[in-house]
């Protein structure tokens, strides 16, 4: 063996990775060429701080005197919330077990995975403005537009964990001559049922946030209320409403924490 | 106790408080549920009359009008992903130094800590649309007022996850940096950053996709982008126009999908 040369043979700690910067070069070249498609110049982003300012200053201070009207939307958008959770869940079980590649042949899991990309690439907001064009405006359109949305969600992560189980539980219970439904509630359902709980309540906190939001569209809930106060320049009441949205969603979080803790998801 | 008394004792799963508090969650879930249907304002003749009025929306759709592409949709759905990346790169701009002060082990100091993460809950609690209305009303309407609504509620998600990544972070480098007597830019540098950075890139990735999703309904309020067009569609009835919208929207939100998946492969 030839003897290796001193300076090949001392490491540099951190060295020059040529793909790296390359890729670095390219997102910041992007980034300037996107910057410039948006026209985001220095002069219109001052003007707007001095908009922003005034706006503030029309912002404060909130407004409650309505309050009846905003507890009615806050209330609709709750509503909203778990009924679009309940839908969500009772329909994103059955398309799960279909789509898991564990338990299922490749021809049954392709078409409900299909259905749970559908379901969520589109915004609740735009899935909600169809609905809203379909079913007329109010709750309903805004409860089925979360349901799409749930469905996709929750059937992606339901399938994801029932992808991990372990298959030894349902080959027992498969070997006792056990029926389909009996190796779902013995054999799966036991493995994956705290985690379903935390994907449930996770997406029950996502639908909460979304419900106060397709009123924008005329879907019902606290988000209506929102966009006709912006229209009429209402800017305190405007304030009134966004800081009651943050204290339901912050609400609904802890809300949602204490029942992960209760099922230890 | 007896060993004949050991056999036959019951085993439980569950302590009597622990199984108390499931059987308490399951009969709020169900009062919830009953409340709600009792009292939401729904019209029963709407709900059955849903499946025809589906129909009847799906067949005026039908056959989506792909001459509107480049006319209409194509240069709206790359400002789109143009809102979101900018939106995304400013909002990493301003989530990080809320992540470092959120961060307890960073930032060994209560105060600082809790105002952190007060910025960050208020920033991840008010919606991207929120925001975009706000932003709308104060730059007028455009893309500047999309991107800035993608970049602020950004903030609240990158800059949790982050200080998440930061609290988990073993002392071990971090201690023998600052034993060798090196300042904090350098201890954050070296010894923070090397440990959180596939973690870092993993959340940016995941909310450039989010984002992606987010900047195509921010032009229903006026902010930029896609949701423009789709807007103007939808407002003049051109059903095939719309479905035209929507096949672009699912393409651009399935590719955007695919290619985070990949660099995320290539690159953690």
């Amino acid at each position: 063996m030839s003897p290796i040369p001193a300076a090949q043979h001392r490491a540099i700690a951190f060295p020059a990775n040529w793909p790296v910067r390359l890729g670095w070069t390219a997102l910041v070249l992007y980034l300037l060429y996107a910057l410039s498609h948006l026209e985001l110049t220095p002069a219109r982003f001052l003007a707007g701080l001095e908009f922003g300012r005034n706006f503030l200053l029309k912002l404060l201070p909130p407004d409650f005197a309505r309050w009846e009207l905003l507890l009615k939307g806050l209330e609709e958008s709750l509503e909203m919330a778990v009924l679009a959770s309940a839908l969500g869940v009772a329909l994103a079980l059955p398309v799960s077990l279909l789509a898991a590649r564990n338990l299922m042949p490749g021809w049954v899991t392709w078409p409900a995975r299909m259905l749970m990309v559908v379901c969520r690439s589109f915004h609740p907001v735009i899935v909600a403005i169809l609905f809203v064009k379909a079913v007329g405006f109010g709750a309903l359109a805004g409860i089925l537009a979360l349901t799409v949305a749930s469905l996709g969600f929750l059937g992606k992560l339901f399938t994801e964990a029932i992808e991990e189980i372990s298959l030894k539980q349902v080959e027992a219970i498969r070997a006792t001559g056990a029926p389909f439904m009996s190796v779902i509630s013995y054999g799966v359902l036991p493995q994956v049922f705290a985690r379903f709980i935390g994907f449930a309540s996770y997406e029950l906190d996502a639908n909460l946030r979304n419900s106060t939001m397709v009123g924008i569209v005329g879907a019902g809930g606290v988000g209506g209320t929102l966009f006709a106060a912006f229209q009429r320049f209402d800017y305190d009441f405007v304030c009134a409403i966004i800081l009651s949205i943050i204290a339901l969603i912050i609400a609904g979080e802890v809300l949602t924490n204490a029942v992960k803790k209760v099922f230890r998801a | 106790m007896t060993p004949d008394g050991i056999a036959r004792r019951e085993w439980q799963r569950f302590t009597p408080m622990e199984r108390l508090a499931r059987y308490g969650v399951y009969l709020a879930i169900v009062a919830a549920i009953v409340v709600s249907i009792r009292t939401v304002q729904v019209i029963p003749e709407f709900v059955l009359d849903a499946p025809e009025q589906i129909g009847d929306l799906l067949r005026r759709m039908w056959p989506p009008d792909a001459a509107f592409y480049p006319e209409g949709i194509h240069a709206a759905l790359l400002d789109s992903i143009h809102i979101a990346s900018v939106g995304t790169a400013l909002g990493i701009a301003m989530a990080l130094p809320f992540g470092f002060l959120a961060a307890r082990n960073v930032t060994p100091a209560g105060w600082l800590n809790w105002l952190a993460r007060l910025v960050l809950i208020s920033a991840r609690s008010i919606n991207t649309l929120v925001f975009a209305l706000l932003f709308v009303a104060i730059f007028g309407p455009g893309a500047v007022a999309g991107t800035l609504a993608i970049a602020f509620h950004s903030i609240g998600f990158l800059g949790r996850l982050f200080a998440e990544a930061l609290e988990v972070a073993s002392p071990g480098p971090i201690e023998a940096l600052r034993a060798a007597g090196a300042p904090w830019p350098s201890v954050i540098v070296y010894g923070y950053w090397p440990q959180v950075a596939p973690a870092f890139w993993a959340l940016v990735l995941f909310r450039w996709d989010i984002n992606v999703r987010e900047s195509i309904v921010l032009g229903l309020v006026g902010a930029g982008g896609i949701g423009m067009a789709l807007d103007t569609a939808l407002n003049l009835f051109q059903w095939t126009r719309v479905a035209m919208v929507l096949v672009a929207i699912l393409a651009v939100v399935v590719i955007a999908e695919v290619a985070v998946t990949y660099i995320r492969k290539k690159i953690i």
